[in-house]
């Protein structure tokens, strides 16, 4: 069984939408903390922060909104930020903050593996990486490894990324031990699929917040399609 | 955390891109070391910039002082920003790169990477803001005139911040093929560091120009602070000069060090316009090259540590200076430099040094449209 985790963008909307996903199919929803300047994200991730920000969902709001979704859906809920926010926040009193309003983990997408050791995460590597690095990655990773599937930013491609194959095939050997989920890029049920056949799950994001505008049956219907390719 | 001063630096980016930062580090250290790396620098310096720069007395616009110039506007494209752009350029073919993507705010850096990608035979992609395009149109045209694409940032502020973001999106996309040029002592470790030592020509320069005009060291050094290049070059020269006083003139509207709280912005942590919740706030300047809300992090360790101190200048204090200058030493500067002319008579210092650091032909529309 693969794991299906749903990225969605803190809002009004989100504890709705999150429950959405989970009777869809998704096994995680990774919560995105709105920056102001995201360097990892791409258009789609860009404007849902920057309505998400327009809407007041800064830190205090998004760990509320967390709350607010734990009581909603029973899956892990992973925050995914950037380090200013931690740095204006407070870096161990967010991570607790967070747990305590139900969190697992999170992922920090501009704090590379070795910086800030202390803070456990879920870390990412990416097809650039070293198997030096995804040793270090693997071993200071919290649960599982982000495979980053392209050199590039979040957002739908026409393909999966064919830099996946190699980068599983290596961080598998790094860290035979570790669950692999692989996201940026996916977008399609045969998408998802073709990067399940890799790794151990995939990561939806962009795409989700797409389907997610068209409101709770929508995002269902296509989390749903999504869980069928990869039990198909 | 690597590549820090003090509590400030390191390297807050995605994963994508530390194994380029490694390499990056390793082929600037190899650099240094190479002394064909240093002659080839050397000799672009001479022959291809204009180094060394001229120290230019300014006896009418400061007569109660003895204050020098350092005329980095005097140097080939126009500006400081050259200094770094060639290195890098340098750098960039040492690491076999053949793209080559930068951000620009006033354009300056942008047509001091395009000037070196015609020289060096790259290819030049310059990302810039709209709302800078507009206001800096002459540099857009010249861009384009010397064979770089300049792709406009429709985003957020449309400035520098933006195009500084979208120019790492694309490396991030494009690594394998790319080098980033970027064009302030800002960013991921090594970058602080890199821009630094380039820049560093302009305060080793400026010392033994002083020496031997003045026979003695200048008691206040002065330079405009946006990413800070120009004045973490000019206070290099004078870091160990304890009797000297280093100043920092940042724009009053986006005083990163002045009214900043400690943030992460475009790869390091450093003292950064910002909100509680660590989101990036606007910062607002009439000189578009000042017009950013981070600042280099070595410059924070500066203000912290006390080596240096930063003061700040209205918009309406650089374009009086601007045009004062203009009228009694002939010499029209650009509104960055501006800011630091426009702190020289507050100084009990006697004998000052500032940094020009450009020319202001790019402001002229700015300017006169102000009256």
């Amino acid at each position: 069984m693969k794991t299906l985790a749903i990225y969605l963008m803190s809002g009004p909307d989100t504890p709705e939408l999150a429950e959405a996903a989970v009777e869809g199919g998704a096994d995680l929803v990774e919560l995105g903390f709105p920056f102001s300047d995201p360097l990892a994200d791409g258009p789609m991730i860009r404007r849902a922060a920057e309505r998400a920000l327009g809407q007041g969902m800064r830190t205090r709001a998004c760990l509320e909104c967390l709350a607010a979704t734990r009581a909603r859906v029973d899956v892990p809920l992973v925050p995914m930020t950037y380090s200013s926010l931690l740095e204006a926040y407070g870096w161990d009193r967010f991570a607790d903050d967070a747990r305590a309003a139900g969190a697992t983990s999170l992922i920090v997408a501009d704090l590379p593996a070795g910086e800030r050791p202390e803070l456990r995460r879920v870390q990412l590597v990416a097809p650039t990486s070293t198997d030096e690095r995804l040793r270090l990655a693997g071993e200071l990773t919290d649960g599982w490894l982000y495979l980053v599937t392209l050199t590039g930013t979040t957002g739908a491609r026409t393909g999966l990324s064919a830099a996946l194959a190699g980068l599983a095939r290596r961080a598998r050997a790094a860290v035979p031990d570790v669950p692999l989920y692989a996201g940026f890029g996916i977008s399609t049920p045969a998408d998802a699929r073709a990067a399940a056949d890799l790794a151990d799950g995939v990561v939806v994001g962009s795409a989700a917040l797409e389907a997610a505008e068209g409101g709770p049956g929508a995002l269902r219907d296509y989390v749903r399609s999504l869980r069928a390719a990869l039990d198909g | 955390m690597t590549g820090t001063y003090g509590a400030y630096g390191g390297r807050y980016v995605p994963e994508t891109l530390i194994p380029a930062l490694d390499e990056l580090t390793a082929a600037w250290e190899a650099a240094l070391a190479d002394e064909g790396f240093r002659a080839e620098l050397d000799e672009l310096a001479r022959t291809y910039a204009g180094r060394p720069t001229p120290l230019t007395r300014a006896e009418r616009f400061a007569p109660a002082k003895r204050l020098y110039l350092k005329r980095e506007d005097l140097l080939h494209t126009g500006a400081h920003k050259l200094n770094n752009a060639l290195g890098q350029a340098v750098l960039a073919r040492r690491l076999g790169k053949r793209r080559i993507v930068a951000e620009t705010g006033a354009g300056q850096h942008g047509v001091a990477t395009a000037t070196v990608c015609a020289r060096f035979g790259l290819e030049c992609v310059v990302y810039m803001g709209a709302e800078d395009m507009r206001r800096q149109r002459p540099n857009v045209e010249r861009m384009g005139l010397l064979g770089a694409e300049v792709r406009p940032v429709e985003f957020g502020t449309k400035t520098l911040k933006e195009a500084t973001s979208e120019a790492i999106r694309d490396w991030i996309t494009n690594v394998d093929t790319t080098h980033y040029l970027i064009g302030s002592c800002v960013g991921p470790a090594p970058y602080p560091a890199i821009v630094r030592e380039l820049q560093a020509v302009i305060g080793r320069e400026s010392r033994a120009q002083v020496l031997e005009v003045e026979g003695r060291l200048p008691d206040a050094v002065l330079a405009c602070v946006g990413g800070g290049s120009n004045a973490i070059g000019m206070f290099a020269g004078f870091l160990d000069d304890a009797g000297v006083e280093l100043v920092g003139v940042e724009a009053a509207g986006a005083a990163s060090l002045g009214t900043g709280r400690t943030g992460v912005l475009h790869g390091s942590r450093s003292s950064v316009l910002a909100d509680e919740d660590g989101q990036i706030a606007d910062a607002h300047s009439i000189s578009a090259g000042l017009d950013y809300p981070g600042v280099g992090p070595e410059h924070a360790h500066l203000r912290d540590s006390g080596r240096a101190r930063y003061v700040g200048a209205t918009d309406d204090e650089a374009l009086d200076a601007l045009r004062r200058l203009t009228r009694t030493e002939g010499i029209i500067p650009a509104l960055e430099p501006a800011h630091a002319l426009a702190r020289v008579g507050d100084l009990d210092a006697e004998l000052v040094l500032v940094c020009l650091s450009g020319r202001g032909d790019k402001d002229l529309a700015e300017v006169l449209a102000r009256g």
